[in-house]
């Protein structure tokens, strides 16, 4: 799995930060998603996918080829 | 209740399209339908107002998801043609081209509908803000509007009104409360929020309803408030609020009371959900029914419905979330805020622009706002969880 953030989406709702800490953070002054691990370890692939699925800003792209 | 073979989703929006997608993520391999009343492609509302308005997105950006991410979810789009009505018994949906489709298990996700002005039917000049078509024809007038009034102080009102500003014309906001968005903000947020429009050249009409629409040959020409002040204008948007749209439904057997009632797992009836915009469900923290008019809850109340359908068996218990953008500002709140609520600053400093406010109930805090402070006001989030997750009954004294 290797995953994308769109900066210019990202609305800082911070709901990835909740459901997958250990992969996605933000910034102090505006918000916006982090990437911790652009290809984080199989564990992780669950709730990664979800944090994609409640983006409410749809900026977390998922290939998982 | 055994897992459905054959799901239809009602509607092709955020609510609609992630039930979908948390449906299949959660292992459904039978036949999923989603019917739309728009014909295109399921699109992000929150942007309309913003980016697809002021013309920095291209009105594709405002995507939900690319064809290949739709193709992938092995789903039946059947879009352009609404619902018109549900036999809830039967789990039968008809459209309005004369479309039938029976399933297992159906999901109401048909949101809201925009309320409009007394008036302003087939009025040039006058628009509403729901649809990405709303946006572009409301795009299109303000290019060449010189004074435009904003009727209404809600969040989408606000958004409207500062987009439109930073646009070029003059700009009005108009509305019964003391400052926008008083009633989700507080006062003490709302009145900084006013302060941010004035700053930037809205004039504001605070504590005032329309009385009328004012027109010449078919085309607005302004507006008159309930205090005799009349404002000229070539453009007027209507941000008075929305309806849940179950007009639909009135036939369907469901319990219709400002949206589609539903219990704690978000069922309205055996093998029936709502989810989204539409659906007052019994949220089980507070105590009482709740409907969420917001994009967080769309996805979150999507991923529980999708749950449930497949045999989690959980309530919905969210914490209520939603942010604005407006000019510069980014203000978020988690929970929900009360005018009875007491409000104290914990972070930041309103003087300097970048501020969290808690808000405490009578049983503790109950909201977090943060103005420009995101990663702050998340953290903050903690203190309310107990407050909407701990069921009423077990809470503290």
């Amino acid at each position: 799995m290797k995953i994308t953030v769109d900066e210019e989406k990202c609305c800082g709702a911070g709901q990835c930060v909740l459901i997958a800490p250990e992969v996605f953070d933000q910034r102090d002054e505006d918000g916006i998603v982090v990437l911790l691990d652009a290809e984080p370890a199989a564990e992780h692939h669950g709730l990664v996918r979800e944090s994609a699925s409640v983006c409410p800003a749809a900026a977390i792209h998922l290939d998982e080829a | 209740m055994s897992i459905p073979e054959h799901v239809l989703v009602v509607g092709a929006s955020a609510a609609g399209l992630t039930t979908a997608e948390a449906l299949r993520r959660k292992g459904f391999g039978g036949r999923l339908t989603l019917l739309g009343a728009e014909d295109a492609a399921p699109y992000d509302r929150p942007p309309l107002s913003k980016q697809v308005l002021s013309g920095a997105w291209e009105p594709t950006r405002a995507q939900l998801r690319t064809a290949d991410a739709l193709d992938a979810l092995d789903a039946e789009f059947l879009l352009g043609d609404p619902a018109v009505a549900l036999d809830a018994g039967r789990r039968s949906v008809r459209t309005a081209f004369g479309a039938a489709v029976t399933a297992d298990a159906v999901v109401v996700a048909t949101g809201l509908r925009p309320r409009e002005l007394p008036g302003q039917d087939g009025l040039r000049g006058v628009h509403v803000v729901r649809t990405v078509a709303d946006a572009l024809a409301l795009r299109s007038d303000l290019l060449g509007a010189g004074r435009v009034v904003v009727v209404g102080d809600g969040v989408l009102g606000a958004e409207t009104a500062a987009t439109a500003r930073s646009m070029g014309p003059a700009v009005y906001l108009v509305g019964p409360q003391p400052a926008p968005m008083t009633g989700q903000l507080g006062p003490l947020a709302a009145g900084h929020l006013a302060d941010l429009h004035r700053r930037n050249g809205v004039a504001l009409r605070t504590g005032v309803l329309l009385d009328a629409l004012l027109s010449r040959d078919g085309a607005v020409t302004g507006v008159r408030l309930s205090d005799g002040e009349e404002l000229p204008a070539d453009v007027v948007v209507a941000a008075v609020g929305c309806s849940p749209a179950t007009d639909w439904l009135a036939d369907s057997g469901l319990v219709l009371d400002d949206g589609v009632v539903c219990d704690a797992r978000c069922r309205a009836a055996e093998g029936v959900w709502a989810v989204g915009d539409v659906a007052r469900w019994h949220h089980r923290g507070l105590g009482r029914l709740l409907r969420l008019e917001n994009r967080t809850n769309a996805t979150e109340q999507a991923l529980a419905v999708a749950g449930d359908i497949m045999g989690e068996d959980r309530p919905y218990v969210p914490v209520p979330y939603f942010w604005t953008d407006q000019y510069d500002v980014k203000v978020q709140v988690f929970g929900l805020l009360s005018a009875e609520s007491r409000a104290e600053v914990v972070a930041g400093d309103p003087a300097e622009g970048r501020f969290v406010v808690r808000h405490e109930g009578p049983r503790g805090p109950v909201g977090v706002l943060g103005w420009r402070m995101p990663k702050q006001t998340r953290l903050h989030r903690a203190s309310i969880v107990d407050h909407y997750t701990r069921p009423l009954e077990n809470a503290a004294p």
